[in-house]
């Protein structure tokens, strides 16, 4: 049955991702990349990453798109045809997909107790937490806690872009009222 | 779009509920799935819709620019600052379990306070990054 579900999840996201290449109305690519970013969300719901869905829904699919819309309104809604051909740009993009693919082929199977990712420290969390931390959503207590400082970081890093944001675009964030009548 | 009836009228139905969720997916992050940046985003979605049907201007009169800029600097002063009161109180930098007398409360103490950090300055980054873009004009 998950199987099932995976690969209509799967097979919507690839007919999503040739329609976003081929559509010429950028428009209709902000749209469809938004459904794109719905169906990422259901498949996390699936692998269980619950937390990841709740962030993919409400900026992939909701934020983003807001803000692509917002852009299109500053620039035109047609997408310029290429010039040249795009032969080499085809080279490319499938030698990179061979590559991946092949890379792919090493790692261990999706929940193979035996991966790697299992036997560093992931099994000292999931058993010491309880007692330690004492929280019961385990995930929270490796984010928060034992790994606390990548979390600052992570902080960091959101404050530093949204301060470049402010910086390099922010001028008319910044001058308030004046401007009643462009609504 | 003010002049849309329905839509106004459902906005003004969901916005309190966004906003609710995000609570909750923020301060019930310890025991179900969520957390700050969860929240955050959630919370900020909801002035992104707003923002939507009032506009930019009525939007910056709900929170002013100046709060969301000090809003994002003191989300991450909150996070830092319970790193460093750890150290004032005899641990090391970021260790909760000093902040109360039962490390286990003091864990609690201090995620809590962590992730609402990281949830103040999620939300007051994407509100305001949003309201960026969205006030800018064609040149």
């Amino acid at each position: 049955m998950v199987e099932l579900v995976d690969m209509v999840l799967l097979g919507f996201m690839a007919v999503v991702a040739v329609v976003v290449a081929r559509l010429r109305n950028l428009f209709g690519v902000v749209l469809v990349s938004g459904f794109f970013s719905l169906l990422s969300a259901s498949m996390f719901v699936v692998l269980d990453a619950v937390d990841v869905a709740f962030t993919e829904a409400a900026v992939g699919a909701g934020v983003a798109t807001v803000i692509m819309l917002g852009t299109l309104l500053l620039t035109t809604s047609e997408e310029k045809k290429a010039s040249g051909s795009s032969l080499g740009a085809l080279l490319v993009v499938l030698v990179t997909g061979a590559i991946l693919v092949y890379g792919t082929l090493d790692m261990p199977h999706y929940g193979d107790p035996d991966a790697p990712v299992h036997h560093h420290v992931a099994p000292r969390y999931t058993h010491d937490s309880p007692e330690e931390i004492g929280v019961p959503n385990i995930v929270t207590s490796v984010l928060a806690s034992y790994r606390g400082y990548d979390t600052l970081g992570e902080t960091t890093v959101i404050f530093t872009a949204g301060l470049g944001i402010l910086l390099l675009i922010g001028s008319s964030f910044r001058s308030r009222g004046g401007r009643d009548g462009d609504r | 779009m003010r002049q849309q009836l329905i839509l106004r009228i459902a906005a003004k139905l969901f916005i309190p509920f966004i906003l609710l969720f995000a609570l909750y997916v923020q301060f019930h992050g310890d025991y179900g799935p969520g957390g700050g940046f969860q929240a955050g985003v959630i919370f900020a979605a909801a002035f992104v819709l707003y923002t939507l049907i009032w506009g930019v201007d009525e939007a910056k009169r709900v929170v002013s620019p100046n709060l969301l800029q000090v809003l994002a600097a003191l989300g991450v002063l909150i996070y830092a600052g319970t790193g460093i009161a750890g150290i004032f109180l005899g641990g090391t930098f970021l260790d909760y379990g000093v902040l109360q007398h039962d490390p286990v409360h003091g864990q609690h103490l201090g995620i809590l306070l962590v992730e609402l950090g990281v949830g103040i300055t999620v939300a007051a980054v994407m509100t305001s990054a949003f309201l960026c873009f969205a006030g800018r004009k064609r040149s």
